[in-house]
């Protein structure tokens, strides 16, 4: 499989400038996607620039619209539910009883696999988004509110993470930045009694500046000594889980005359209030998410900062002759990173939880590295991707209730969504997307764009 | 996943580079800093003042026989304060004269760091089992509990020295491991042959390679992402089918026959020695035959030639004629399977069952045992061992009770690998061509 497509390369190579141009060009892409740490920069993912620069010709509107790289997006998705309710239909009863005679009545068998996957995915969307059997308005709502409650601390982790994948770092420390966070503001959060407003303000102050030193440590040692980020994050991660275990057995954190390791409650001043009343946990960290996306958004394409960082991620070398310090980018956005993934624990201590236990992270931290990776690394892709996660969390307990079909589905359809977004070529070739051969005599070309296409 | 402590970073210069490009000697010569004499004289001062100073007169007793063995020795005893003084002078000792080679401008010598390490652990070990409520632990059972804790890492960076050898960084270790424990639970259960269990995990194994050798060959998706995503990917799968397949019917699906211990007569009776290299299970055993294979593949045959040359520089291998992605490909994927038969420890030989993340993080262990070890095997093995010394030791000590705690002992395979990766082992410098995708033209 991997031999197939360099020859292909070498031997369309002589005598045909345009071809050297368009294999330069994508060579570019991959220097540009691996030093930005993944391909989710918009200038890096080639999936539409490609096809569009396709030597055929102008192509249909359809057709660019169907491959294009919202399209393959879609697909990606789409693709991800089938597997998923393959693997649902799979395990089903009714779907091994009915193969047992599959040969006399197909039919039988086909129903069977389409109810078994559907029966979840319906389950799957009552639980997450509109429920028709609700009494009230409110009830039938209120898996959304549970959807955008879930998807609160995605969406501030996962922009933590889209952040330093945009200044080429691999931020895979959500998870320890998220713990930190926790372990401060909780701490603030029944520590300490303040007044209504000013309790809450540092508690989240605490938090952000826990999960940022946490963060910013990474990015300390990483400019100093050229550590790997990955394996650095990978164990700030353990030590900060180890960390948060044994400090929940010390008395200045351990709930007086509790032998399990839990904090005491959070004050009542210290929690985010509940933004559409008591009848739903949507808290206030909702609406501060949104904040930090419309600020990182705005710090990567309107600050100078920003700029840096993106050029830091696109070039660090090229970055570093036009005189930004990348040393200095590195350690900001690190500890930019791990402030707003510290939100997100925030979010878990003040909206959720309102203690601290040692499971205060849940699997956000992880999480949030796919809702980056689906958003492209992008700050609203991030918002959306956050949102669509946050949807499968939630009504993955629905669906779990109602069919039992186990939460661990979700994973993988959000694995598959990530791995099949990341290589267009794959899903256009799934769905017989790829730019077809217009006249013979090209056809050597378009087959070398589709391939380029893959390479980038 | 280079970790090049060279800093080839901008801004600082090395400390005790004194201004000097440190960009131009690392063309010219190994940087040689101050970093590990500093840090060793750091390590070693913390030694003397609590391995030493502040230990307990009291005296550790370290059993070395244990019952079944060949001979019986007597139990080891050592007085807590002197023993912590003399091995943290030792350490000193080490120190200074790293300090005194940085001033001739030599290279602190492998060995140095590595007897550093062992005495630092012993000096650690005294003064941990001298501080405890009952100062004796048996260190045969220490030392042999630790082998076996190691095993499952051992094979997971011995995936990885496969992996990042030939330039595709391998994060799915931990997918590659729990893949590989839920494959050996369900075939060896279904098949009622633990043997047939164990070429199914390497086969599962090798699968999860695959897709990252083909999402990260023929696709260029990045390598660090494909690895994140196949563990999520490899953790609701084995989640998925272990809720709806194997809690439905565990006696069928869910009860996997053991691959037991193999004693060697005679030789497994040698103290200490004995049970960690002569009485050991098949996994155990093929632990030892993966090392030595894989070191002498890499570093003495044809094949490890061309292995390396992908990894360090696949242009030239490319112009030599090694088809690049081919041999990428192919190591990658036997990479997977020798973690599979790592994982296939946890559900043959460990536990006799299967349960949800069963493989416990140890797959990130593993690829810190193979940065700690310097993308060698052997360095990798030692790795693996010193982290199975520690989580081992961590159970051991909540037993008997010392001034520790658990959590902090369970941290420190951690806290010693961000050390490791921050500069303490020298210059850890892996494959150069490690993470990038090779597009040939």
């Amino acid at each position: 499989m991997p031999e197939k497509h360099p020859p292909k390369h070498a031997a369309n190579r002589p005598g045909n400038t345009q071809e050297a141009t368009s294999a330069d060009e994508s060579t570019a892409a991959v220097v540009s996607v691996d030093t930005a740490g993944g391909a989710m920069e918009p200038s890096a993912v080639p999936a539409t620039a490609q096809s569009g620069q396709l030597p055929g010709g102008p192509d249909t509107l359809l057709r660019r619209i169907f491959t294009g790289s919202g399209m393959v997006s879609v697909l990606a998705v789409l693709l991800a539910l089938i597997i998923g309710g393959l693997l649902i239909a799979s395990t089903d009863e009714r779907v091994a009883t009915t193969g047992g005679y599959f040969l006399a009545r197909p039919t039988d068998f086909l129903t069977a696999v389409w109810d078994a996957a559907t029966r979840s995915y319906i389950a799957l969307f009552q639980g997450s988004v509109f429920n028709p059997r609700g009494n009230s308005v409110a009830a039938q709502f209120a898996p959304f509110m549970e959807t955008l409650t879930i998807a609160t601390p995605l969406i501030t982790a996962g922009l933590g993470v889209a952040l330093a994948f945009r200044a080429g770092l691999f931020n895979i420390g959500a998870q320890g930045q998220i713990i930190v966070a926790g372990i401060l503001a909780a701490w603030v959060g029944f520590a300490l009694h303040l007044p209504l407003g000013l309790h809450l303000l540092l508690v989240l102050v605490a938090g952000i500046i826990g999960g940022a030193f946490w963060g910013g440590l990474v990015g300390l040692l990483k400019a100093r000594t050229g550590a790997h980020e990955v394996i650095l994050t990978i164990m700030f991660n353990y030590i900060a889980l180890y960390f948060l275990r044994y400090l929940l057995n010390t008395p200045a954190f351990q709930r007086p005359g509790e032998s399990n390791p839990i904090s005491p409650v959070l004050d009542p001043t210290a929690v985010y209030p509940q933004i559409f009343g008591t009848q739903y946990r949507l808290h206030l960290g909702f609406l501060l998410a949104i904040a930090a996306t419309v600020l990182v958004w705005w710090l990567l394409n309107r600050s100078t900062v920003g700029f840096e960082f993106r050029a830091v991620g696109a070039n660090p070398k090229a970055a570093q002759t036009a005189g930004i310090n990348v040393s200095r980018s590195t350690i900001l956005v690190m500890a930019l990173a791990g402030g707003l993934a510290g939100m997100s624990g925030v979010a878990q201590v003040a909206g959720t939880e309102k203690v601290l236990t040692d499971g205060v992270a849940a699997t956000y931290g992880f999480d949030a590295i796919t809702v980056a990776l689906l958003g492209r690394s992008t700050p609203w892709g991030t918002f959306a991707a956050g949102l669509l996660f946050g949807a499968f969390r939630a009504g993955a307990v629905q669906m779990q209730i109602q069919t039992g079909t186990p939460i661990d589905i979700v994973l993988v359809v959000q694995s598959l969504i990530v791995l099949f977004i990341a290589a267009p070529p794959l899903v256009r070739a799934i769905f017989g997307l790829n730019p077809r051969r217009r006249k013979p005599a090209r056809a050597a070309k378009s087959r070398e764009a589709a391939t380029t296409g893959g390479a980038a | 996943m280079s970790t090049t402590v060279s800093s080839s970073r901008p801004g600082k210069p090395q400390p005790g580079a004194n201004g000097t490009d440190t960009r131009a000697a690392a063309v010219s010569a190994k940087p040689v800093t101050w970093k590990t004499p500093l840090l060793l004289t750091a390590f070693g001062l913390v030694a003397l003042v609590f391995f030493g100073l502040l230990a307990p007169s009291r005296t550790a007793s370290f059993g070395i026989s244990t019952g079944s063995d060949f001979f019986q020795l007597p139990a080891l005893e050592v007085n807590a304060f002197a023993g912590g003084l003399v091995l943290s002078i030792l350490l000193l000792g080490l120190a200074a004269y790293a300090v005194f080679l940085r001033t001739r401008d030599r290279q602190v010598p492998g060995w140095l760091t590595v007897a550093f390490i062992v005495l630092f652990t012993a000096a650690f070990l005294i003064w941990v089992v001298g501080g405890a409520r009952t100062p004796s632990i048996s260190l045969a059972g220490l030392i042999a509990g630790s082998v076996t804790l190691a095993v499952p890492l051992v094979f997971g960076s011995l995936s990885g020295v496969l992996c990042e050898r030939v330039g595709v960084v391998n994060i799915a270790i931990e997918g590659q491991l729990l893949g590989g424990a839920f494959t050996a639970a369900i075939v060896a259960s279904v098949t009622q042959n633990p043997l047939i269990g164990l070429l199914a995990a390497a086969v599962a194994g090798a699968v999860v390679s695959m897709v990252l050798a083909l999402f990260s060959i023929k696709y260029l998706v990045n390598q660090i992402i494909v690895g994140v995503v196949l563990n999520v990917l490899v953790s609701g799968v084995t989640g998925f089918l272990f809720s709806t397949v194997m809690q439905e019917d565990s006696d069928r699906f869910n009860s996997p026959p053991g691959l037991d211990a193999i004693e060697i007569p005679v030789l497994s009776s040698i103290p200490i020695i004995g049970p960690i290299l002569f009485r050991q299970s098949l996994v155990g055993y093929l632990m030892y035959i993966a090392v030595l294979v894989v070191w002498v593949g890499l570093f003495k045959t044809r094949w490890g030639l061309r292995v390396r040359a992908v990894g360090e520089h696949p242009q030239a291998a490319d112009t030599l004629g090694i088809n690049v992605n081919a041999t990428r490909f192919w190591n990658v994927t036997l990479g997977g399977a020798v973690a599979g038969i790592g994982g296939s420890f946890f559900t043959l030989v460990a536990i006799d069952s299967f349960t949800k993340e069963i493989s416990g993080g140890r797959g990130f262990i593993a690829l810190a045992a193979l940065i700690f070890g310097r993308w060698n095997p052997f360095g990798a093995f030692f790795a693996a061992l010193l982290f199975g010394f520690a989580d081992n030791l961590q159970s051991i000590v909540t037993i008997i009770g010392t001034p520790v705690p658990s959590q902090f002992m369970a941290m420190l395979p951690y806290l010693v690998t961000v050390l490791a990766v921050a500069g303490l082992v020298g210059k850890s410098r892996g494959p150069a061509a490690s993470g990038i995708p090779y597009v040939k033209g």
